[in-house]
């Protein structure tokens, strides 16, 4: 994996807000291409600032921020903890939304948000609007609209805070299958312990006040991951080591 | 007792339906009681039964002023429509624009139309034209702040998707901010549809053209100065049921635009 440029390197970078909030500071940090890494922490601690940093939403205060292959818009995906969908279109122009701000072709747009809705086993609802959808169906359209330009980079905000635990589970699993069908990085934010586990192969704790790295962790499970991993010892080692670290980063 | 769905109406439409027409029903008959009871002269207060004949006796001549209300109402509307939605995404372009320009037209709101409408007669000639921009100036402020308030109300996550996207000020205009202002704009409009009418009248009062091409407002104050006071009474049931008319069509219209999507015009699943 590595030997290649880090998908996304970040040098001291610093976020202090317009009201003198310091919400990140002295973050350093290199992500692997391909690499699926969860950022967890307790609320506040900046996890949102970061990605928001990472998808060049908003200016680091002080630092380097290097994202490689950032050259297009089309080379990132961003899914937020709401859906985030336009009401007044269907699923299938929420998904193609991306292609059309790009400039894709009409037909060629219909098609692929065609196939990234089926890809999150959302066929047959392309004329659905979101109102007609659950909240679970909602976010898998948010994800096929993250999906649809296949970027290299997927940064995903809490996208499943929302949901019941079956729910979730469910879509953890079909973005690891779309995680490993594809190559792109992903980087993950979330306060679940056992989703970090779970999902990534690497687990960055953040600790508060300001928002830093607290421990680097790698996940050495391998792929595909599913029920077996999920209520094995090994799982509730990772789970109780992770918790230990963040536990520490928050007393610190 | 009625179904629920009886005539495709719920039990509960049926009641928003018939609850009004009972009362308006006895509350007419109850004034028709005492009208004759009483033996009101008709130039003091003419019974429902003899309004109504006035109606349709006076028909002709009525339907020609309901016509030249109509017109300057709708005009007034449109006109108040389209500037208002223009200046809104004007004001949308730039916080400079809005912040220097908002208060004027929040002044022209506050400032009573009976007020600067003989300043208007003095300035425009023309009678109809001087209908038409005192029925737009009280018709377009409620348009123009909701449709500004629409356009700035854009959630927030989908304008930073829209940014990651690098989309272009007129792509997120068009998208986002408009579709995200139409169910604001339409309220906006609903609300200035019975105002157009409000200001035609009212504008017609002030300016009081006469002959042939004057609207329900003059028929209004001729029949008063001739004391036919049922033709006076027919027309002013005429005015009322031209507001009723413009809220019920406004409201159809809104509803069919927004019912695939918007909360407020969903059909909710009722127990
Ligand atoms: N726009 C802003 N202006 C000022 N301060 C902000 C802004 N956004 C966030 N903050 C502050 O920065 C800190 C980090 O916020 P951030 O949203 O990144 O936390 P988070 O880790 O994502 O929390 P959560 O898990 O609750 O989403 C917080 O103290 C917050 O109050
Ligand atoms: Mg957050």
């Amino acid at each position: 994996m590595s030997g290649s440029d880090p998908a996304i390197l970040l040098e001291g970078v610093a976020k202090r807000y317009a009201n003198g909030t310091l919400a990140v500071s002295g973050v350093d940090l290199a992500i692997g291409q391909g690499d699926f890494v969860a950022l967890l922490g307790p609320s506040g601690c900046g996890k949102s600032t970061l990605l928001r940093i990472i998808a060049g939403l908003i200016p680091a205060s002080s630092g380097k921020v290097t994202v490689s292959g950032g050259a297009g818009p089309e080379a990132l995906g961003f899914v937020f903890q709401e859906p985030t969908l336009m009401p007044w279109a269907s699923a299938l122009k929420n998904v193609r939304l991306p292609l059309d701000l790009l400039g894709v072709a009409r037909s060629e747009a219909d098609a692929r948000a065609a196939e990234a809705l089926a890809s999150v086993g959302l066929a047959g609802f392309e004329t659905a609007y979101p109102r007609a959808l659950s909240g679970g169906m909602k976010m898998r359209v948010s994800i096929a609209r993250g999906l649809v330009t296949r970027p290299r980079l997927l940064l995903m905000d809490e996208p499943f805070a929302a949901l019941d635990e079956i729910t979730r589970q469910r879509l953890n699993d079909d973005l690891l299958a779309l995680w490993q069908a594809r190559t792109f990085t992903v980087v993950f934010v979330t306060h679940s312990v056992f989703e970090s586990v779970y999902l990534s192969r690497r687990i960055i704790v953040m600790a508060p006040r300001p928002g830093r790295v607290a421990a680097d962790r790698a996940v050495d499970a391998a792929y595909p991951r599913g029920e077996v991993f999920r209520t094995s010892v090994e799982y509730a080692g990772h789970a109780r080591n992770i918790s230990a670290a963040l536990h520490a980063a928050m007393a610190a | 007792m009625i179904g629920p769905g009886f005539l495709g109406l719920t039990r509960d439409g049926w009641l928003r339906l018939l609850a009004p027409v009972v009362i308006g029903f006895l509350a007419l008959a109850a004034w028709e009681i005492a009208v004759r009871v009483q033996e009101v002269p008709t130039y003091i207060l003419p019974g429902p039964i003899l309004i109504a004949q006035t109606l349709v006796e006076d028909w002709s001549s009525l339907a020609v002023s309901l016509g030249i209300t109509l017109q300057i109402t709708f005009a007034a509307l449109v006109a108040a429509a389209v500037l208002g939605l223009l200046i809104a995404i004007l004001f949308a372009q730039s916080r400079i624009i809005e912040a220097s320009l908002f208060p004027y037209a929040v002044i022209l709101q506050v400032t009573p139309i009976i007020a600067i409408a003989p300043l208007i007669i003095i300035w425009v000639d023309d009678v109809r034209l001087v209908l038409l921009i005192c029925a737009w100036i009280v018709a377009f402020f409620p348009i123009l702040s909701n449709t500004t308030l629409g356009l700035n109300s854009a959630d927030h996550n989908l304008l930073d998707l829209f940014r990651l996207y690098r989309a272009n000020r007129w792509q997120v205009l068009w998208r986002l901010r408009l579709p995200s202002a139409m169910p604001y704009f339409l309220a906006g409009v609903r609300i200035a549809g019975g105002l157009s009418l409000i200001g035609a009248i009212v504008a017609e009062f002030v300016a009081g053209t006469g002959g042939r091409a004057s609207g329900l407002a003059y028929r209004i104050l001729e029949a008063g100065y001739q004391l036919k006071i049922p033709r006076m009474f027919a027309a002013l049931v005429l005015v009322s049921l031209t507001g009723i008319a413009i809220f019920l069509v406004l409201s159809l219209i809104s509803h069919l635009l927004l019912r695939s999507w918007h909360e407020s015009a969903v059909k909710r699943d009722r127990p």
